[in-house]
């Protein structure tokens, strides 16, 4: 009787139907160059952070590109290290 | 034999003329050294993202060339000597690197990069 009523120790989860993706793996990029300062803005936060795998959906051999790029184009100034106000 | 790719930034404070002489410098220790170019491609003055001794701009210029690994140290050496010199990177690419700077000179670029912020808009 008591089993009608269906309870749940934790929350039930609403999955999010969007599947992320790692957008060089689907678009067969194989190089990231650090000298495109406008495509790697996508995978830094608005203080010049690199943005985590969770969020961008990029596989791991690919973010472990990206973070290189977004060095490389830090030391030649295309990049700021630290700032507040990008994007 | 190796391919590399150097990006060189120069002081903002020469003339265009002078900017020119220093890169063709850099060019000739290559040459002489037996290096091959391949390709060379100058920005230009651009901003930089931070100021670097205390400079806000800088003279960029991208040299594409094929050497032994010895000659990478004695061409930073000279690089490191230059006070006009802000900054230098020098990458050795690998295959993937190779055909994209290949298919960015044939420009086949000016294609993929719409694909790729269509990409981001998504």
């Amino acid at each position: 009787m008591a089993n009608d009523q269906i309870k749940y120790v934790t929350a039930p989860k609403v999955e999010d139907t969007r599947k992320k993706y790692c957008r060089f793996k689907k678009n067969g990029i194989k190089y990231i160059d650090y000298k495109d300062a406008n495509f790697l803005l996508k995978f830094i936060n608005d203080q010049g952070k690199v943005l985590p795998r969770r969020l961008t959906g990029t596989s791991l051999k690919f973010q472990r590109k990206v973070a290189q790029a977004v060095k490389r184009a830090r030391h030649i100034g295309l990049l700021p290290y630290v700032t507040d106000s990008l994007k | 034999m190796q391919q590399y790719e150097i990006v060189i930034v120069l002081t903002p404070l020469l003339s265009v003329e002078v900017a020119a002489e220093a890169i063709a410098k850099y060019s000739r220790v290559l040459t002489d050294n037996g290096a091959e170019i391949v390709q060379e491609d100058n920005w230009g003055l651009r901003k930089l993202a931070y100021p670097i001794q205390k400079k806000t701009t800088g003279y960029y210029h991208l040299t594409e060339f094929r050497a032994s690994g010895d000659l990478i140290n004695k061409l930073e050496i000279e690089l490191r000597r230059d006070e006009r010199v802000l900054r230098f990177l020098t990458i050795a690419l690998d295959k993937h690197a190779i055909a994209y700077n290949e298919k960015k000179r044939s420009g086949a670029f000016n294609q993929k990069k719409p694909v790729k912020t269509e990409e981001a808009a998504r």
